[in-house]
């Protein structure tokens, strides 16, 4: 069942892309292309003075071991990030897939947290966690813990990690909670007949129905840590203590607008367009030969 | 029919952008934006300047806008420079001097301003210390003095009471306050001894200053862009060993970067901390007890004889545009002849804590009484004027001072945690700064 419109002429399909595309050429395409003619130059930060200097702010920036550092800390952070926000997502909507009372209500409210804006998100932690006016700070102070993030690399990467994989739960039990719904109920009760029992039913029958959107949700969710956990990282820690918290799009924002080394910063934000890219071909590639099955 | 309706939107459009811009003349006012970073009580006050101005006379009106922190200002002017749509005039830290003098066509130097419009803006009237901040080698002002502090310290007069210290005695060398904090802790009289904020600016550049010692080569800068970082020279290797140690001993706690250590002394969880002599502002509105201020505590063991410290706070600069008029300028200038006239300065100076930056602004405050009735306020006057300038203690014109301090702070962040010791953080610290500096040498050689 094949559904094409055949167009007369080129003016209506024309127009009828051209927002979509005008849209792509200037908040896609002409940034990216300005990021990479700055990548290839040093200037000074008024933009009076630009030189072209070549690959220089990629070698120097792959020879900077802090920078490889923060690579490997990103890494970390990205899939301790994935695995909470995803472990923590499937267990409730695995939870709230059963019939129970107030179902729809536990739906809403675990929805609720994707609606919060990451800066509002992050001072929400601040106000649990602060080692001066935090409520939670306090309880654990009264247990005797010594908990001062602020001077305390471990808790630092703990609170950002918390913050962000909680921030990003909601998404995650929305996709989980529509992938546990499309799985027959037939093949359930059949496994049921057949004697499999609450754990390996789902180990056996649920988890691997729900493949295909645990790799999509796996893509979006590294996707997600990498970039869009820049606001709530930068309102818990801005990177510190030390550079304990500084992932890889923290220290683009801190070398271009802080610094105001805008070669640097903008030959290390290629880097990571490189690595969405590469995330997303892998997505297309795999999914694609799922569908092709 | 249709494309009139498009040229008329347009022209609309160019006219709302331009009455935005601020730069359209209101009835017969020429209208000038002025860029700051004072937020609180220092933003209403600096509110209350900019209508006195414009009650002043009818031919300008200026409006402040808040535009954030120091360091978000100094971007945002920047990024509006970039696009043809700078400031008229943008208040910018004195660590941003460096960059900004790298500027070129982007700004006007007050010297080049005076010249083009006619008005007056003589840097004689400015006392020395300030002023020298914001020179030329050759005496010529490159930006409006305007806001100066210094660093000093702070402490709670009712804990130092509680703990059988003498308020009237405030520890005046390290060695004095590691034994006060020792007592205050001893008698509980706060939950922390002491604190601090602006880490690098009190411990790194006005220690190196007040001690005579260079915090970079080349005069700290002013001789020359290919200036480097020195500060893991012994004398400051010891000065922050001291800080961790006291750290471990549970005597200071770190309150974060920049200003972020403020709150801790605020809400009476420490009894001392060292921060900017403009921080009185918000001590004697937020805090419920009362805090007096004190010269920064010296090592006479690395130099009996203290000299000036440096100052900090912020400078007026003058952007341009691509379409800005002689109007604006001389409304600019006049703005700011206004605001260097002596009871304008002495007014700012007592309700800040900032201190006087016109010698005249100082004769009024002093004629006035104000020292007399506000005791402690003349405390940053003291300690800015104290022994002979000399190269180390004029100031810091390195590149890029911002990174340079968050360098710092981040090496200090890991030795509090017991990863390095003084020693190796500083080593650390110098070979970053220092390629920075290269960075920024490069990039303004062009």
């Amino acid at each position: 069942m094949e559904r094409r419109t055949i167009f007369a002429g080129w003016v209506l399909p024309a127009l009828l892309v051209a927002p979509q595309l005008l849209l792509t050429f200037f908040f896609f395409l002409w940034p990216a292309g300005q990021a990479l003619w700055f990548s290839l130059t040093r200037q000074d930060a008024f933009g009076i003075k630009t030189q072209f200097v070549g690959l220089e702010n990629f070698t120097d920036l792959f020879a900077d071991p802090l920078y490889r550092d923060s690579a490997v800390r990103t890494v970390g952070f990205c899939v301790a990030v994935t695995m909470l926000a995803m472990g923590t997502a499937l267990v409730l909507a695995v939870f709230a897939d059963r019939e129970i009372r107030g179902r729809t209500l536990y739906r809403t409210l675990l929805i609720w947290p994707y609606a919060v804006a990451p800066a509002i998100a992050a001072v929400l932690w601040v106000l649990l966690l602060n080692p001066q006016i935090g409520v939670v700070a306090h309880a654990l102070k009264a247990l005797g813990v010594l908990w001062d993030y602020r001077l305390n690399d471990a808790q630092a990467m703990t609170v950002v990690i918390l913050a962000s994989a909680w921030k990003q739960v909601s998404y995650n039990f929305i996709f989980f909670l529509a992938g546990l719904q499309s799985i027959p109920k037939t093949v359930i009760e059949a496994a049921r007949m057949d004697g499999a029992r609450g754990w390996r039913r789902f180990r056996t029958i649920t988890l691997p129905l729900l493949m295909p959107t645990v790799f999509f949700l796996i893509v979006v969710n590294v996707v997600y840590a990498a970039f869009d956990t820049f606001a709530t990282v930068q309102a818990l820690t801005q990177g510190g203590p030390g550079k304990a918290t500084e992932t890889l799009v923290l220290k683009v924002y801190r070398d271009g607008v802080v610094n105001l080394d805008l070669g640097s910063s903008s030959a290390q934000s290629v880097v990571l367009m490189l690595g969405v890219i590469v995330l997303v071909m892998l997505q297309f590639r795999f999914l694609g030969r799922r569908n092709a099955e | 029919m249709q494309r009139r309706t498009l040229l008329a939107g347009t022209a609309a459009l160019t006219a709302t952008a331009a009455l935005a811009h601020g730069a359209a003349a209101q009835g017969s006012k020429t209208k000038i934006v002025f860029w700051h970073a004072m937020s609180g009580p220092l933003g209403e006050e600096l509110g209350n300047i900019c209508k006195g101005f414009n009650a002043s006379q009818t031919a300008y009106e200026v409006e402040p806008i808040f535009k954030g922190s120091y360091p978000e200002t100094l971007t945002a002017a920047i990024a509006a420079w970039r696009a043809g749509k700078a400031p008229h005039l943008v208040q910018m830290f004195e660590v941003g001097t460096g960059s900004m003098l790298a500027a070129g066509p982007a700004v006007k130097q007050v010297w080049q301003l005076s010249q083009e419009t006619g008005v007056t803006l003589d840097p004689a009237a400015y006392i020395g210390g300030v002023r020298g901040y914001y020179s030329l080698s050759d005496g010529r002002l490159a930006s409006m003095p305007f806001n100066s502090s210094t660093p000093v310290m702070w402490y709670n007069k009712d804990a130092f009471e509680k703990a059988g210290l003498d308020p009237a005695k405030p520890p005046t060398t390290w060695t004095e306050v590691i034994a006060a904090c020792r007592t205050l802790k001893a008698k509980k009289a706060t939950a922390i001894p002491m604190t601090t904020a602006w880490p690098t600016w009190v411990h790194i550049e006005e220690f190196g200053a007040m001690h005579d010692l260079p915090v970079a080569t080349k005069a700290n800068g002013f001789d020359g862009l290919d200036t480097e970082l020195v500060i893991n020279a012994a004398p400051f290797v010891k000065n922050l060993q001291r800080l961790f140690d006291m750290s471990k001993e549970g005597l200071f706690k770190y309150g974060g970067r920049d200003s972020a250590g403020e709150p801790l002394f605020v809400s009476g969880e420490a009894a001392i901390i060292f921060t900017s002599s403009a921080a009185r502002a918000a001590f004697k509105r937020d805090g419920k007890f009362n805090s007096l201020a004190a010269l920064l505590p010296t090592d006479p063991e690395v130099n009996p004889h203290p000299i000036n410290s440096v100052i900090g706070g912020a400078s007026l600069w003058t952007m341009t545009a691509p379409s800005r008029s002689p109007a604006e300028y001389k409304a600019v200038a006049s703005f700011l002849h206004y605001i260097g006239q002596p009871e304008q300065d002495a007014h700012w100076h007592q309700v800040s804590g900032y201190v006087p930056v016109t010698l005249a602004g100082y004769e009024l405050s002093k004629k006035q009484g104000f020292y007399e009735k506000n005791p402690g306020t003349d405390i940053p006057i003291i300690q800015l004027s104290r022994g002979k300038l000399t190269a180390n203690s004029k100031g810091f014109r390195l590149g890029r001072m911002v990174e340079l301090r968050n360098i710092i702070q981040e090496e200090m962040e890991k030795g509090l945690q017991g990863q390095q010791n003084a020693k190796v953080a500083l080593d650390n610290a110098v070979m970053r700064g220092n390629k920075v500096l290269r960075e920024f040498e490069k990039s303004v050689k062009g």
